[in-house]
C-alpha cells in the first residue's frame, strides 16, 4: 500500500510537470495579451489594446478569414471523399484494396517541406499554380487519410448484419447508407472533420509554399509579422484562435461520448 | 407468400464447392429446415435466396418469377438474423417501420401496420426502448416483426434462436410456430440444431459438404434415413456392417438383421442403421445368449445418466454401440455384465454407406 502510495504522488508530480510544460507557454501568451506592456513588463496592466489594435490590422483578420475559409472547404471535401472512401474499403473486396489501405499512411510520415515541395512544383507543371485553391486542393489531399483512418476505426466496430438487414427490408444502397451506416459512423465521422479542419487550420508549411504575396493564410500571416519584428498583437489572435479550438474540442469529446454509446 | 424454388444451384469459393447443383421446391407457406453441420452450405443457400450471394450457376424463383439478377431489396423478402441485426441508432417503433419508411408508406398506415406487427409477436408498450435495452427473447421478437411488417413473399430465417438459452429457446420455438401458422408465410429456416429443425419444420433438407442429401417431413427423415450420415447426424445412431444374404443382411459374426425394406441385392455390402432409442437392453444373467434375428449378445462398458434417461455404450464384438433407456428407477446394470440387444424388424434401416 505504502509502496501505491509513493508510486501515485510521484504520478501526481510528473502529471503536472506535464500540463506545466504543456500549458505554461500558452498561458503566458494569453496573460500577455491582456497586458498593455508591449515588453512583456510585470505586473501585468491588464488593458485590451491589442485586441483592439488587431481589430484594425486587415492584414490578419484577412489572412484568418482565408484560414477559416481554406479550413471549412478542405472539411468538408475531405469528409466526404474520405468517407465515401472507408466505406468502400469497408464494403467490398477488390483486387489492389491492400495495397491502397497501405499507401494512406506514407502521406503522414513523409515530411511537410518535402510534400509541400512537390505540391508546389507539380500544380506549377499542371497549371494550377498557387492561390487559395491550391491551397484547399493540397490540404484535403493532406487531410483525406486522417479522414479514413478515423472512419475506418469505426466502421471497424460495425456489425454488416445491419446493412443487409435494411437491404432485405428492401432499402436501396443508398438508404442503407444514409439511415443506417452513416448514423452509426457519426461519431467517427465529427472527430475526422475535426481533424480535417485541424490538419488544415495549422497547416503551416504547404500553405507558406502555395500562398501567392498578399493572400495567405493565418499562420503563413503570423510568421511573416513575427520576421518583421514581434507585437503582441499575435498573442491576442493566438489567444482567441486557442480559445475557439478549445470550446470546439471539448464540445467534440462530449459529442463523442455520447454518440459512441451503443 | 409463395412458392419458391432452387433448381441445379451451384456456387464455387475459391477451390471449394459450397453449393453443389442444389434443387429444392419450397411449399407455399410451408416451414422448412435446412440441417447440417456447419460448413455444409446451408446459410450460403438461405443468403443465395436472399440475394447476399451471387449463384455460378442454376435458378431461383419466387413466386414463379426468376429472381437471380434482383438485387436483395427488389426480392420481397424477410429475413432475421442470428444476431438479429437491429438498427441500434433506433427505437423499437422505428426498427420495425424501417422496411415502411424506405417504401414511402404514409404515418398513419406505418402505425397501424407497426402495431399490428408487435402484437403478432406479443410485444407490446415497448415501442420506445432502444435495442440495447432490451432481452435476448425481446429483441428476437423485434427482428421478427421488423421481417414480418412488409408482408414479405418469403421469410428467411438464419439460425435465429442460437443467441438464445435454453429455456427461452424452447419458449420461442413454440412462438415461432405460432407466428408462422398465423401469417401462413414459406418460411425458411437454417439450423445446425436437430431438434429444432424437427420440432419446427413442416419439411427437412439435409445438407453435407453443399449437396442435399435427403429431404423429408421429421418423422421420415428420422425414421427413415437414406444415409449413414444423416442416420448419425439425426439422433444417436448404430451403424452395423454386413452383407445380404437370402433377403437378410448378416453381420459378421453370423448374426442376421431382417429390416421391413428388402435389403438390396444378394452379396451386396450395405449399413444397417438402429436408433439407440429402438434398442431393447436386457440383463442376460448367466444364461447362454440365443442369438435369433435383430439380437445382439453385448457387455455393457460403462452408463452416462443424463436426468429423464440413460444412456449405456455397450460392447459387441469391437463395436462400441448406444443404447437410450428411459429412467423408470429400474437398477442400472453394472460395468462388465452381459445383456441382451434386441429390437423389432421395423427398426433395421438399411441405409447407403
Amino acid at each position: 500500500m505504502r509502496r501505491r502510495y509513493t508510486l501515485a504522488s510521484f504520478g501526481r508530480f510528473y502529471l503536472a510537470l506535464m500540463l506545466l510544460f504543456l500549458y505554461l507557454p500558452i498561458v503566458v501568451m494569453a496573460l500577455m495579451s491582456f497586458n498593455s506592456s508591449p515588453f512583456y513588463r510585470l505586473p501585468i496592466d491588464w488593458s485590451l489594446t491589442w485586441y483592439s489594435a488587431l481589430a484594425q490590422n486587415s492584414r490578419l483578420i484577412d489572412a484568418g478569414l482565408n484560414s477559416l475559409w481554406v479550413a471549412l472547404a478542405t472539411t468538408g471535401l475531405a469528409t466526404v471523399l474520405g468517407t465515401a472512401a472507408s466505406l468502400a474499403f469497408f464494403r467490398y473486396d477488390f483486387k489492389g484494396k491492400k495495397v491502397l489501405q497501405l499507401l494512406l499512411f506514407p502521406p503522414i510520415a513523409i515530411p511537410w517541406l518535402i510534400i509541400g515541395t512537390s505540391m508546389l512544383v507539380f500544380f506549377f507543371w499542371v497549371g494550377i499554380g498557387r492561390g487559395l485553391h491550391a491551397m484547399v486542393l493540397g490540404h484535403v489531399a493532406l487531410a483525406i487519410p486522417y479522414v479514413i483512418i478515423v472512419v475506418s476505426a469505426r466502421l471497424r466496430s460495425f456489425d454488416p448484419h445491419l446493412e443487409e438487414a435494411a437491404r432485405s427490408l428492401g432499402a436501396t444502397s443508398w438508404q442503407t447508407t444514409w439511415r443506417v451506416t452513416l448514423p452509426w459512423t457519426a461519431p467517427g465521422l465529427v472527430a475526422a472533420a475535426l481533424f480535417a479542419f485541424a490538419v488544415s487550420f495549422d497547416q503551416f508549411v504547404i500553405s507558406y509554399f502555395l500562398s501567392t504575396p498578399g493572400v495567405s493564410t493565418l499562420p503563413v500571416e503570423i510568421y511573416t509579422a513575427i520576421r518583421k519584428g514581434f507585437t503582441p498583437e499575435i498573442n491576442a489572435v493566438s489567444t482567441i484562435i486557442i480559445a475557439i479550438s478549445m470550446a470546439l474540442l471539448l464540445g467534440v469529446a462530449r459529442f463523442y461520448r455520447f454518440g459512441g454509446e451503443r | 407468400m409463395a412458392q419458391v424454388t432452387l433448381h441445379e444451384v451451384s456456387k464455387v469459393f475459391g477451390r471449394l464447392k459450397a453449393l453443389d447443383r442444389v434443387s429444392i421446391q419450397f411449399e407455399d407457406g410451408e416451414f422448412y429446415a435446412l440441417l447440417g453441420p456447419s460448413g455444409s452450405g446451408k446459410t450460403t443457400l438461405l443468403r443465395m435466396i436472399a440475394g447476399f450471394e451471387i449463384l455460378d450457376s442454376g435458378r431461383i424463383t419466387i413466386a414463379g418469377e426468376p429472381v437471380e439478377d434482383k438485387p436483395v431489396e427488389k426480392r420481397e423478402i424477410g429475413m432475421v438474423f442470428q444476431n438479429y441485426a437491429l438498427f441500434p441508432n433506433m427505437n423499437v417503433f422505428d426498427n420495425v417501420a424501417f422496411g415502411l419508411s424506405v417504401r414511402g408508406t404514409g404515418a398513419a398506415e406505418t402505425k397501424r401496420r407497426v402495431g399490428e406487427s408487435l402484437e403478432l409477436v406479443q410485444l407490446v408498450g415497448l415501442d420506445q426502448r432502444k435495442p440495447h435495452q432490451l432481452s435476448g427473447g425481446q429483441k428476437q421478437r423485434v427482428a421478427l416483426a421488423r421481417a414480418l411488417v412488409t408482408r414479405p413473399r418469403v421469410l428467411l430465417l438464419d439460425e435465429p434462436l442460437g443467441a438464445l438459452d435454453k429455456a427461452l429457446r424452447v419458449e420461442m420455438q413454440i412462438e415461432l410456430k405460432r407466428i408462422q401458422r398465423n401469417v401462413a408465410i414459406t418460411t425458411i429456416f437454417v439450423t445446425h440444431d436437430q431438434e429444432e429443425a424437427l420440432t419446427l419444420s413442416d419439411r427437412i433438407g439435409i445438407l453435407n459438404n453443399g449437396r442435399l442429401v435427403q429431404e423429408g417431413s421429421p418423422h421420415e427423415i428420422y425414421e427413415r434415413p437414406t444415409s449413414a450420415f444423416t442416420a448419425r447426424f439425426l439422433g444417436d445412431a448404430n451403424l452395423l456392417r454386413g452383407t445380404v444374404r437370402n433377403g437378410f443382411v448378416e453381420l459378421a459374426d453370423g448374426t442376421r438383421l431382417s429390416s421391413a425394406m428388402p435389403p438390396g441385392a444378394e452379396g451386396t455390402p450395405v449399413v444397417c442403421a438402429v436408433r439407440a432409442e429402438k434398442i431393447l437392453l436386457e440383463s442376460a444373467g448367466g444364461e447362454a445368449l440365443g442369438q435369433g434375428e435383430n439380437e445382439l449378445p453385448a457387455r455393457v462398458i460403462s452408463h452416462i445418466f443424463a436426468g429423464s434417461s440413460l444412456t449405456y455404450l455397450v460392447g459387441w464384438r469391437d463395436e462400441t454401440l448406444k443404447v437410450h433407456v428411459q429412467n423408470r428407477g429400474f437398477e442400472v446394470i453394472p460395468e462388465g455384465a452381459a445383456v441382451r440387444l434386441s429390437w423389432p424388424t421395423g427398426d433395421t434401416v438399411v441405409v447407403q454407406p
